[in-house]
């Protein structure tokens, strides 16, 4: 093990999986809030636009969307993030996971904004409110409250697909897992190390979001 | 009669097949409390709905103050401000306190500042008599305390009109003064009015006209005392029959 730990750089490859799961998480909220707003928005375009991104990314396979960006968009399209393979591979994998997850982000919000009662969004508008007012002051502070639930799900399943990107070259700590086995043989020590860096990691997000629905359930 | 302030001309609005305002002509003037009344499903939310675009309508117009209600965006929020609706759920902002409901609007939409717009709800909250309540949820408060907070939030944007749709048909009967007593001072202060309600004590002491609807259409318009002792049409006559038997 402690072999291991000198010949292999295991806090990077875990360093790598931090990285690509805080930045994953922040494409994703990004974008999945922008495509909630579309799918809950008075005009109809953006609606459908909104639904169809849904549909695509939602549906999609995780390894497929990443092999196809590493092999389809960059190689036979020339669309790279660095001529560098291990780098571009880490972006690719950084937006890939970003534009998967935006879809489960959007529905997670877009549930939470079903538990805030029609009859408020009507009241919102009839004091003159305009549409982003009544999102900002009224649906999504209520809409957090009912999405926290789903929200957490969406963050650990995030954190957990990060290992789908050592199929395209990675050096996370699933493509380090790979290296070693391959290298060495299997060892139980390190299957066990790779499974608890991922308690460490998701265990807090669930215990987080448990106290805070409890905090914001309180306030009604 | 005063100059109309609500003007709607033939409006016409279907959902799919059915078609639930026919042809409907009304005009308000200003000061004026009109009753909407009529059997279930015959369309009075949809009417009162129309008038500031929450439901949205094929053909006709509707104008208020001489303007005619915009499509959709900034014209229309603006629009929106100047026309209060009172709903029978009450539909208060949940996550916000009874003060923050009634400046969210003054706030938000007409830029008043934050210290002005809480004087000028505290004193109506003192006017519909739940002004110790303010720092509480909504949630915290029984259904004739948010109704009369909800009037409170509309009356913050100084509207020209407000419309009513059953306000008092979610209370229990004990609640149901406390807020007609509030339509009532509101009323003989000149606000103009559109109420929904088959309270025919209110309609005797508040209103000038009610306006009889069935099936999408307006049957019959007469003053209240008129309507309800002396109704014209058959439909009217067998609607108050029901009603007037329970
Ligand atoms: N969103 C909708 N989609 C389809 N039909 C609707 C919708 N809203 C109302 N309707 C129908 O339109 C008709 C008129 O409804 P409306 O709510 O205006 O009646 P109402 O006079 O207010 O009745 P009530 O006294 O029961 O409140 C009814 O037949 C109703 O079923
Ligand atoms: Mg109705």
């Amino acid at each position: 093990m402690g072999e291991l730990l000198k010949n292999y750089d295991v806090w990077g490859a875990i360093w790598t999986t931090i990285q690509l799961a805080v930045l994953s998480a922040i494409g994703a909220t990004v974008i999945g809030t922008i495509v909630a707003i579309m799918r809950v928005s008075p005009v109809a375009v953006l609606r459908g636009l909104g639904t169809s991104y849904v549909n695509i990314f939602r549906n999609t396979p995780l390894t497929v969307l990443l092999v196809m960006s590493v092999l389809g968009l960059a190689f036979i399209l020339g669309l790279s993030f660095s001529d560098d393979f291990a780098r571009n591979a880490y972006w690719w994998a950084v937006a890939m996971l970003s534009l998967y997850h935006a879809a489960f982000i959007c529905e997670a919000l877009r549930s939470g904004i079903n538990t805030v009662p029609a009859g408020q969004a009507e009241a919102a508008r009839s004091i003159g409110l305009t549409f982003s007012q009544s999102l900002s002051q009224v649906l999504l502070p209520q809409a957090f409250r009912g999405a926290v639930a789903p929200l957490v799900s969406t963050y650990i399943a995030l954190i957990k697909n990060t290992t789908v990107a050592a199929v395209i070259g990675v050096t996370d700590i699933a493509g380090l897992l790979q290296e070693i086995t391959e290298n060495e043989g299997a060892q139980l020590g390190i299957f066990f190390m790779v499974a608890m860096v991922f308690v460490v990691l998701t265990l807090p997000l669930g215990v987080f979001g448990t106290s805070l629905s409890r905090r914001l359930a309180v306030k009604r | 009669m005063s100059e109309p302030l609500v003007v709607m001309k033939d409006v016409n609005k279907h959902y799919g097949d059915l078609h639930v305002l026919k042809d409907i002509n009304l005009e308000i003037g200003k000061g004026e409390v009109v009753i909407l009344i009529g059997p279930s499903g015959s369309g009075k939310s949809t009417l009162c709905r129309t008038i500031n675009r929450l439901e949205t309508f094929e053909a006709g117009s509707i104008t208020i103050d001489g303007k005619e209600l915009p499509q959709e965006g900034k014209a229309l929020a603006d629009l929106r401000a100047d026309v209060g609706m009172v709903f029978q759920s009450f539909n208060l902002f949940a996550h916000k306190t009874i003060l923050e409901n009634v400046t969210l609007g003054p706030i938000k939409v007409r830029k008043t500042p934050k210290a002005q717009a809480e004087k000028r709800a505290m004193e109506l909250l003192e006017r519909v008599g739940v002004a110790h309540q303010a720092a509480k949820y909504p949630a915290q408060l029984s259904g004739g305390q948010q109704q009369r907070v909800a009037i409170a939030r509309s009356l913050a944007m100084d509207p020209k009109v407000m419309l009513f749709d059953e306000p008092t048909s979610a209370l229990d009967p004990e609640m149901i003064n406390e807020v007609l007593d509030v339509m009532v001072t509101l009323a003989k202060e000149g606000m103009t009015m559109v109420v929904v309600t088959h309270e025919m004590g209110f309609a005797r002491k508040a209103a000038q006209r009610v306006v009889f609807l069935a099936d999408g259409q307006i049957v019959e318009q007469a003053t209240p005392e008129e309507f309800f002792t002396n109704p014209k049409s058959d439909r009217a006559k067998d609607f108050l029959g029901k009603i007037l038997t329970h």
